[in-house]
């Protein structure tokens, strides 16, 4: 067998070198499982300008800057980010472009690790913007290079979107032989206010150019390659998207095939002449019925939605009994899937993930729980604690959203005197939580926001953000002080605490629990994974411990119950001492390190 | 060639990835098409991961249909139990010994399954490896991960143990120590179960 020249890439990385390849210079985003590692993996291209954007809405403004300065830009985010960054993506369509812009998406079907499965698809339809959906990362690199030359060309910018199994699998990759190596150079800008100022009277017109753009773009779907027919038997004939078209295969390479890469706006002569061939139509598509209700509307009748789960991603599985029954209402040939699952019903405990041995967010939490306060929650590892034993938070509902809660919440049981928490992460805060802070003192409510401040954005793997004085490219720069900032917002009480000292940490959060008005603490301890600074681990005197359990309430996964007693396992200790303060038989010792 | 599926399963931080990745190098360097899907992000807090790794001529999905698994290696004693209805009828199950009671069985809330020996058997050619400490005689315990999949190479068809080693090299480029450690556990892991067949 002949050696293949082939790169195995991951999904994530193939983007980043399409946005290389196409000459990119500048890139922005903020951190998201699944979309996280493209910008890491950009940062890393030479003669590149990589940044991590306080938030998504900042990282889109700063990338249209960019392109408008004649660059090449790319911004990446989560699609729950497109969310934040929709005010100026959508009007910068009206505007369009200078040098190509490409932003990139990436939805979550069946919520790995998101708090809600919307599907970006719709942004494209209501931005009137264009967009590509790879399947492999093959497509994610070749459709990033031509996302950013059609960008250019209709001067729009392009929405190239993703998913958890096109970002987080690694598939083989051809590599363009020719890098686009002219576009080093910067367009020329040129002051263009009836183009770029949308004030009322511009933007009018600019509605009407997107317009015509947008029926120039109806033609480019019907040539484009991305969007092509594999004609097999003319029974069945399957239109899908994405890693879908994969798993539709899987399910039935017999099958006709319309594979769709540029799906806004859709190819309406090659679905209607696919559509005529073929006895049944399938649409298979993860997430909402959208090319199924375009398609529809063209008054073409297709299966659909109704044969698939309404929640969660699609399998290989899925779709083949969504294509058995089909067959079976039909009456047609059955196509044989041959795969048979096996059963085992056995009861296997769960391994959810948990807060790491030596967090400082465990600590606080810990003592939090003793104000019996209502606790607004938000994005983080610290969401972790919302589970046994800690219990941490009452809700989590997206980036910032806690203070805002916790505001609208005191202010309505005002007359209770009752001071409502809002707990949120370092890089939280200052995505989103700042303008909270604001409303809250402005507003005059009644609030202890507690900033879980551990030096990095945790839960992505460790990207710096505003307040860790270090940027993605690695220089040092100006480091947000949470102090200041909250005292010139107008907290009435701000302290910092380390949450390794709990008494400390509990007398400085009652404190500021009974200080009527909004107040502020800093729990700083920097994330474990990513600075531990003491030395040996703990263990537990057998002779001294009573088993009363209390040093399990922290819900740390270094200690468990043997028998009667507790046991610490000094693999996983980081000797934070949190257990030391909730044992009252001085039964845990310090070993090993300087012990 | 038939595509071949293999489901790597185990606990966040247990080198799941990296066993998955140098399967893929090895079998894109054989002339195979490979697609490998991962657990990123909220599960690498100490909860389960899994990789699944397809290669052949033509790979469609990334996601491996229930039933179509010819090769499970589970890198902690139970978590290979979460993957058995993805097993064809010829599997072979390669488990590490190792345990890692997950929280609810350390807090007493749930209990660690018995008799796992069994179970595995009932569902393919099961084989069980001390991957933990012939790691460490290897030199470094992290490295069970490489044993464990020294013992796959004695069943994979169609990707050479010589392939894989080459594929340890470059997937641990300029680290000279953890190259020469993994590749003796690579082959701690493969002799273990020459020993064991024999």
């Amino acid at each position: 067998m002949g050696k293949s020249k082939k790169t195995l890439l991951l999904g994530n990385a193939a983007i980043a070198l399409g946005a290389f390849h196409a000459g990119a210079k500048y890139g922005s985003g903020y951190p998201g499982t699944p979309s996280t590692e493209i910008l890491e993996y950009f940062s890393k291209y030479p003669d590149v300008i990589a940044e991590w954007a306080p938030n998504e809405k900042c990282a889109y403004e700063a990338a249209y800057g960019a392109s408008l300065a004649g660059a090449r830009a790319l911004v990446t985010m989560k699609h729950v980010g497109l969310n934040v960054a929709s005010d100026p993506f959508v009007t910068s369509v009206y505007s369009g472009v200078n040098g190509g812009l490409v932003l990139v998406v990436a939805d979550d079907p069946g919520m790995h690790s998101s708090q809600n499965e919307q599907d970006s698809r719709h942004y494209a339809r209501l931005a009137l913007a264009p967009i590509f959906e790879p399947a492999d990362s093959q497509e994610a690199y070749s459709m990033m290079i031509e996302a950013f030359r059609l960008s250019e060309e209709y001067d729009t910018p392009v929405l190239l979107r993703t998913t958890t199994r096109v970002s987080h699998s690694s598939t083989l990759v051809e590599v363009d032989s020719v890098v686009q190596t002219e576009k080093t150079e910067l367009r020329h800008y040129a002051k263009n206010p009836q183009k770029y100022v949308m004030v009322p009277a511009n933007a009018r017109r600019r509605k009407q150019v997107v317009l015509e753009r947008l029926e120039a773009l109806k033609h480019y779907a019907e040539k484009t390659p991305f969007n092509y027919i594999e004609w097999g038997d003319s029974e069945l004939g399957i239109i899908a998207n994405g890693v879908a078209y994969f798993y539709a295969k899987e399910a039935c390479p017999e099958a006709s095939f319309l594979k769709l890469g540029f799906t806004y706006p859709l190819p309406k002569e090659m679905i209607r002449k696919f559509a005529c061939e073929v006895e049944q139509v399938l649409v298979v598509e993860e997430l909402d019925p959208v090319l199924e209700t375009e398609i529809k509307a063209l008054g073409i009748n297709v299966w659909g939605k109704e044969l698939f789960p309404g929640v969660g991603e699609l399998t290989p599985e899925i779709v083949a009994e969504a294509i058995s029954e089909i067959m079976k209402v039909t009456g047609r040939k059955a196509y044989s899937i041959g795969w048979v699952s096996r059963n085992f019903n056995g009861e296997i405990p769960p391994r959810f993930p948990v807060l790491c041995p030596g967090c400082g967010h465990r600590n606080l939490f810990f003592v939090l729980k003793k104000l019996r306060a209502k606790v607004m929650g938000d994005i983080g590892c610290y969401t972790l604690a919302t589970n046994e034993p800690l219990n941490a938070m009452d809700t989590c509902t997206c980036m910032g959203a806690g203070i805002g809660e916790a505001h609208g919440f005191s202010r309505v049981i005002q007359t209770s005197g009752e001071k409502v928490v809002a707990v949120i992460g370092d890089s939280t805060f200052v995505h989103s939580g700042i303008t909270g802070l604001i409303n809250a003192v402005y507003n005059r409510g009644n609030v202890l926001i507690v900033i879980l401040d551990n030096r990095t954005t945790a839960m992505t793997g460790h990207q710096p953000h505003p307040a860790t004085g270090k940027t993605l490219q690695g220089e040092a720069t100006y480091e947000l002080d949470f102090e200041k900032l909250a005292i010139s917002c107008g907290a009435i009480y701000v302290k910092t605490v380390d949450p390794y000292d709990l008494d400390e940490t509990e007398k400085v959060l009652k404190e500021a629990y009974q200080t009527p008005g909004v107040s502020v603490v800093i729990a700083r301890r920097p994330c474990v994974l990513y600075e531990r600074t003491e030395k040996g681990y703990y263990l537990v005197d057998v002779d001294r411990c009573t088993g009363c359990g209390a040093c399990l309430l922290l819900g740390c996964p270094a200690i468990y119950r043997e028998g009667e007693k507790a046991v610490i396992n000094h693999d996983l200790c980081t000797a934070c001492g949190a257990c030391t303060y909730l044992c009252r038989f001085d039964a845990i010792f310090k070993a090993g390190g300087d012990a | 060639m038939k595509t071949e599926s293999i489901i790597i399963a185990g606990v966040g931080g247990q080198g799941n990835i990296a066993v998955s990745q140098i399967i893929g190098l090895a079998a894109g360097e054989s002339g195979f098409d490979v697609k490998i899907t991962e657990t990123h992000g909220m599960a690498q807090r100490g909860g389960s991961v899994h990789s699944m790794i397809r290669f052949g001529q033509k790979v469609f999905s990334p996601l491996i249909p229930k039933g179509e698994c010819r090769y499970l290696v589970a890198l902690e004693y139970l978590e290979g139990l979460r993957w058995l209805e993805y097993l064809s009828t010829k599997a072979v199950i390669l488990v590490s010994t190792e345990k890692r009671p997950p929280y609810p069985v350390l807090v007493g809330k749930a209990v660690y399954p018995e008799n796992i020996d069994e179970i595995y058997r009932k569902f393919g050619r099961a084989f069980f490896v001390p991957a933990k400490e012939l790691a460490e005689e290897a030199g470094s315990a992290r490295a069970a991960n490489i044993v464990m999949l020294g013992a796959l190479s004695r069943f994979l068809k169609g990707v050479s143990a010589e392939e894989l080693k080459s594929a340890i090299e470059k997937r641990f480029a300029g680290r000279e120590k953890v190259i020469e450690i993994n590749l003796r556990a690579f082959e701690f892991g493969r002799s273990f179960l020459e020993v064991k067949q024999g």
